[in-house]
């Protein structure tokens, strides 16, 4: 089965019919997606900032880091949760949405930033955990993530519009 | 007040705006932005209030930690914010959800820069009172509902 054959199966089920035929039910999936970046983006951009030395810097990168992950964690879980639901809704037009794809791409790049800075940098806290300004490749994980949380949400609040677009 | 937003939807520069496709998504993008920074700002604050997170510190160094970036994303919010308003303001006007938003940004303003303030200030690091909590709580509450009304004044 092609992709746009998967998609369109997709968009076929009794789930996803009922989710974008019920106005309320989507609106409050929406609105759940777009209040969790309060929590998910407001914990991750505080732990980008503090990579940065911009933010909090009297307080030790080992301990900051571990307190604040599970807020972000659990955010970005209701995010992706939320997300997927947005997606099951509209499958078809989603996947063909430029912004959509974007999207997708800079996640993905964020995960791997994320996974690249705990398997590496954050092996070696100790050695920078007291700096007020840790060292240029924690800085640059740190502005790297800022810049991809951020392109995500400006890609997200474009995909309703794109159809006035292109 | 309906005729001062309508002269102020169909003032110029509005009229201007409207005109363009990707403005107006692109200052709420703007608005979004400031919202997550916001929510950084105002959460690593009161979370520590109700004993989580960083509680490692004492909430007031984390408060003047956090303070210019909460000053900042203010003052990203409400320029863009009222610049969202004025596009459509006629239609925001018959919103009740506008009219709680407006109420609920200026109490949170006037609590977060008065009470909270001098909470985070003042307040024991070790066995922070119940006031001091409650305080938190009607923070994170006050801005989940200027957000979620934000959310629904958008919807068509």
């Amino acid at each position: 089965m092609s992709l746009l054959g998967l998609l369109e199966w997709l968009a076929s089920t009794p789930g996803s019919v009922a989710l974008r035929e019920s106005h309320y039910v989507f609106l409050g999936v929406l609105t759940v997606h777009v209040l969790t970046l309060f929590v998910f983006a407001g914990m991750a951009a505080v732990i980008d900032l503090r990579l940065l030395g911009l933010m909090l810097s009297r307080v030790p990168a080992s301990q900051l880091i571990p307190r604040l992950v599970p807020w972000a964690a659990g955010g970005i879980a209701v995010m992706i949760a939320s997300g997927s639901l947005l997606f099951y809704a509209a499958p078809v037009e989603r996947a063909a949405s430029v912004f959509f794809r974007l999207k997708l791409v800079l996640l993905l790049s964020a995960a791997a930033n994320v996974v690249i800075f705990h398997r590496t940098l954050f092996r070696q806290v100790a050695n920078w955990d007291r700096d007020a300004a840790p060292p240029a490749p924690v800085r640059i994980a740190g502005g790297i993530g800022l810049a991809i949380w951020a392109a995500i949400i400006v890609a997200g609040r474009m995909i309703p519009y794109e159809r006035y677009w292109f | 007040m309906l005729a001062l937003f309508e002269a102020l939807q169909y003032s110029a520069p509005l009229v201007a705006m409207r005109a363009s496709p990707w403005l107006f998504p692109a200052i709420a993008s703007v608005h979004l932005l400031g919202l997550a920074m916001l929510g950084g700002a105002v959460l690593v604050v009161d979370l520590r209030l109700l004993g989580l997170g960083l509680t490692d510190q004492s909430p007031a160094a984390i408060g003047r930690a956090a303070q210019p970036w909460l000053i900042g994303s203010i003052c990203v919010m409400l320029p863009t914010g009222v610049l969202l308003f004025m596009c459509f303001a006629t239609k925001y006007y018959y919103l009740s959800a506008f009219w709680i938003k407006v109420a609920a940004l200026l109490v949170a303003l006037v609590f977060t820069f008065t009470m909270r303030h001098r909470v985070i200030a003042d307040v024991c690091e070790h066995g922070i009172s119940q006031h001091a909590k409650v305080v938190a709580a009607l923070s994170v509450t006050l801005w989940v509902t200027i957000a979620l009304c934000g959310r629904l004044i958008g919807f068509p």
